[in-house]
């Protein structure tokens, strides 16, 4: 499973809409394309977020995994 | 007429259509605290999907960019009334419903610091840091009596008129009216 190798870890825990997705489009740029960053939320609407906001920018949601209390989302940059 | 005549034509068209920008056009129109948060969360999470983004404070919505630290001098006595009788800057605005004479704004304002939702002090300052530009309404502030120097200091702050908004409201994929 744990096949992707993060650049970064990102702890956006208790943060609230929308900053998780404004937080991660301040990130993206500082990694090199095709790096991955892991981050880290206890923001249940970033399930649906993460998806839409890759969709419209351009990268790619690798995985999304639930744990209790945590939600650990791989992100791409792709470009 | 030929292909390439035809292709040229359509092309001539898409140009010319309207949304083709990825860009945000928002009104706002309110000035109560709901409906300015609603309005922000919304304009900083377009700037994070790389959209452009654009608001239009007008009406109501003008007082909430009133600077509490600054005031402008030469008013006449209505500017004057219309200036205490509306709230002095986005933290002096209440919710449009269960106001309750100010106990339901104090509670969700403790709700929102409690769950760690970004006040409307951060969320501007998001948007400022990713060049969400403000513009206000020229009539609405001049009607509330309001001035450009009693504003607050924001990076990308402008007057405008209605064909600004028209103009860039045309070009955008989203308009909203908040």
């Amino acid at each position: 499973m744990e096949e992707y190798k993060p650049v970064k870890v990102l702890d956006y825990k208790g943060l609230k809409c929308p900053m998780p997705i404004v937080k991660i489009s301040q990130e993206i740029p500082k990694v090199a394309v095709g790096d991955v960053l892991e981050v880290h939320t206890s923001d249940p609407g970033s399930i649906a977020d993460f998806p839409a906001w890759a969709k419209t920018t351009g990268h790619t949601v690798l995985e999304m995994k639930q744990e209790p209390g945590l939600i650990r989302i791989f992100v791409k940059r792709q470009k | 007429m030929d292909v390439a005549e035809e292709l040229q034509a359509l092309q001539a068209k898409v140009a010319e259509m309207p949304g083709k920008e990825n860009k945000l056009s928002m009104v706002v129109f309110s000035g109560e605290l709901d409906k300015q948060i609603a309005a922000m969360v919304i304009a900083t999470g377009a700037a994070a999907m790389g959209m452009k983004v654009v608001m239009f404070y007008t009406f109501w919505g003008t007082a909430a960019l009133r600077d509490p630290k600054k005031n402008a001098k030469g008013k006449d006595f209505l500017a004057r009334m219309f200036g205490f009788m509306l709230p002095k800057g986005r933290n002096k605005t209440v919710l449009s419903k269960l106001h309750m004479a100010g106990l339901g704004t104090a509670m969700l304002k403790g709700l929102m610091k409690k769950k760690n939702v970004s006040s409307l002090d951060d969320l501007f300052e998001v948007a400022g840091m990713m060049g969400v530009e403000i513009n206000i309404c020229e009539m609405s502030m001049d009607l509330m009596g309001f001035t450009k120097e009693e504003m607050i200091d924001y990076p990308n702050l402008n007057v405008c008129g209605v064909a600004a908004f028209l103009a860039d409201a045309k070009e955008s994929a989203i308009q909203l009216f908040i």
